[in-house]
């Protein structure tokens, strides 16, 4: 007879002989794949999730730009807050690879109700401020409803609100009768703003124009009652590539005489910042994962020791019929991990659905990062060896005698 | 003439354990040529299942020579005996082990699988033993829809698709009733006639009698070892 060092099984043998315990006790398989499924499921959901957010705020502040940045009064040397000159706006325009400015000013006086019975503290936090023609340009906020202020509509006691406001003011549509209650007097509703993430105070401020501001709610500027109020936020475009040195000119030009006065920010850093927050996984949720899978890899090994004890004849009969300690040994393992990336390939599709529903719901890209599937299959086999190794090795040095021995 | 021996046990020996040392064989020495139908008959206890296993080589002899056409178990690694016992040894149990989920066709097949015999082939051959028990038209049949006796054929069948030097026969009949045990045996004769080498062991001595060849087994010794001139 040949000296053989053992025969090699055909890979298809090696599945069908690893698929027989799942293939006789299928309910059982299942349910002892679930853990993992679900363990799965939750990595991969996390991981995609946070990843689609990340990609939907990359998205928006793609579309909202990077280039926009807001100058506001700072805080004075001997305390207190610092205005920003009249002029200020009219300042930086001049400046080269400005490309618009925008600026509003708030009015501190004045509050915004839904009716004139309303009690005088329920303001809601909303805000009233005066706005410049061009601020929905160079801030990029959309129109939900109706329409910005106009020439005409800037004169007369006309508002517009931002989406937060309008949704404290219980208002989502426009109609020749909506109304609110500012300064004393009603204020017709023109139109209803789109979430502003660039200048989230505009969220929660109904915009009147300038003129109308002077005429009908008294704004004038602190130091010159003729000429009208200075701006209490300038919203800057610049040129594309160029917002580094606008954003070291600005202060000085807003305010030459105390340029520590001005706070200049780049708003997009703070959705950049979110996204960064965004990409961070959800660790809670991870943790979970991996206890569901650890639980799962138990169940498996669990499952594995009794099939082995369970099939103790099967054994001792492929003992008989020829199968090499070995090759009981892989069979058990495979098996072991079969049933683990099954549970695996299960877990990712869900986390991949989830993940697709969720995304797509909010609006996002989806987004599945290679990590995340790829590393939920790999511990899927990696937790399907170790449970199985165990058993595996349980099985292959039960002596043949034994196993053909019937109780 | 040695190459006829297929099986030759020197002097074998199996002690179990060691306080006290309890000895289930002692001294066994006999042979079995090609072409024979033997039994090892003695009653329960007496020692037989250990023979049966030491020369199906699952289990290493204390002491003494088993040897399998002409090589000696010992000296071979598990990986090496695994390949003996696919090649040479046929094995038939009296609780049939076979595989509920697999047609009766998977499970003939099966007995080549550590063979290192291809597909196709373990097919055709397969095809072969079910033809030679009588079992064709039961091939796609899951081995629960069959009767006892059935199962055992399939059984059988599952031995000698690999045409081993020697099928090894554990109770063939115990779990079946008496009329389907005489048609088992009167299978066994039918494939010893056509060339297979064949060794049953029974604690039945009626049933032994009816086998050209007896080695009488008690207390792990060989008592007698008879052959009957010509066969009925």
């Amino acid at each position: 007879m040949s000296p053989s060092s053992g025969v090699r099984l055909h890979w298809r043998d090696g599945l069908r002989i690893a698929s027989v315990g799942l293939r006789a006790r299928p309910m059982r398989a299942a349910l002892s794949a679930l853990g993992i499924a679900i363990g799965t499921a939750a990595i991969v959901g996390v991981l995609g999730l946070s990843a689609s957010s990340q990609a939907g705020l990359l998205a928006q502040i793609d579309r909202l730009g990077t280039n926009l940045l807001t100058v506001e009064g700072g805080t004075r040397i001997t305390g207190g807050d610092a205005h920003l000159p009249r002029e200020a706006a009219a300042r930086i325009e001049h400046l080269e690879q400005v490309a618009q400015v925008a600026h509003t000013a708030l009015l501190r006086r004045d509050r915004v109700y839904r009716s004139r019975l309303t009690p005088v503290t329920n303001t809601g936090g909303l805000q009233v401020r005066a706005a410049s023609a061009n601020l929905l340009t160079v801030l990029g906020t959309g129109l939900a409803r109706g329409a910005w202020l106009n020439d005409g509509t800037a004169r007369v006691p006309v508002a517009v609100l931002g989406a937060t406001a309008a949704r404290r003011l219980g208002m989502d549509r426009i109609h020749a009768e909506q109304r609110i209650w500012v300064g004393g007097r009603w204020f017709h509703v023109a139109g209803i703003l789109r979430p502003s993430p660039l200048a989230p105070d505009t969220d929660v401020s109904a915009l009147v124009g300038y003129p109308a501001a002077r005429e009908y709610l008294g704004y004038v500027d602190v130091r010159d009652a003729q000429l009208g109020g200075a701006p209490g936020s300038i919203y800057v475009r610049t040129e594309r590539g160029h917002e580094a040195a606008v954003q070291s000119l600005l202060a000085r030009t807003a305010n030459p005489r105390s340029p520590s006065e001005v706070a200049v920010s780049q708003p997009s850093d703070v959705l950049t910042a979110r996204a960064a927050a965004a990409g961070a996984f959800d660790s809670l949720f991870l943790g979970l994962g991996i206890v569901a899978l650890i639980v799962g890899a138990v169940g498996v090994a669990n499952i594995m020791i009794i099939s082995v004890l369970e099939r103790r004849s099967e054994i001792g009969l492929r003992r008989a019929l020829g199968a090499m300690q070995r090759q009981i040994r892989t069979q058990f393992l495979a098996e072991s991990i079969l049933l683990a990336v099954i549970g695996g390939v299960v877990g990712v599709l869900f986390g991949i659905l989830a993940t697709a529903l969720y995304a797509t719901s909010k609006g996002w890209a989806v987004v599945i990062p290679v990590e995340a599937w790829l590393g939920g299959i790999a511990s899927a086999i990696l937790i399907g060896a170790v449970a199985g190794l165990v058993p595996a090795i349980r099985a292959s040095r039960l002596p043949p005698t034994e196993a053909l021995r019937t109780v | 003439m040695n190459g006829d021996i297929v099986l030759q046990l020197d002097h074998v020996a199996k002690v179990y354990g060691e306080d006290p040392p309890v000895h289930a064989l002692r001294d066994v020495s006999f042979s079995v040529r090609r072409g024979e139908l033997a039994a090892i008959v003695g009653p329960s206890g007496s020692g037989k299942s250990t023979l049966l296993h030491i020369i199906g080589t699952l289990d290493r002899p204390t002491s003494g020579v088993v040897r399998i056409r002409g090589v000696d178990a010992a000296g071979l690694s598990d990986a090496e005996l695994s390949h003996l016992r696919a090649g040479q040894i046929g094995f038939v149990f009296q609780q049939f082990f076979l595989a509920e989920h697999a047609t009766v066709h998977e499970n003939v097949a099966d007995g080549l699988l550590y063979a290192g015999v291809g597909a196709a082939e373990r097919n055709r051959l397969a095809h072969e033993a079910l033809d030679r028990v009588g079992l064709t038209d039961r091939a796609s049949f899951r081995p629960s829809k069959l009767s006892g006796g059935q199962r055992q054929r399939v059984a059988i069948a599952r031995a000698l698709v690999g045409d081993p030097a020697i099928v090894l026969a554990d109770e063939p009949t115990g779990n079946l009733d008496s009329t389907t045990g005489a048609s088992i045996m009167e299978l066994i004769h039918e494939l010893n006639a056509g060339g297979a080498t064949i060794l049953m062991i029974t604690h039945d001595a009626d049933l032994a009698a009816q086998l050209p060849r007896q080695i009488r087994v008690l207390d792990g010794q060989v008592v007698s070892d008879v052959t009957r001139a010509a066969a009925s």
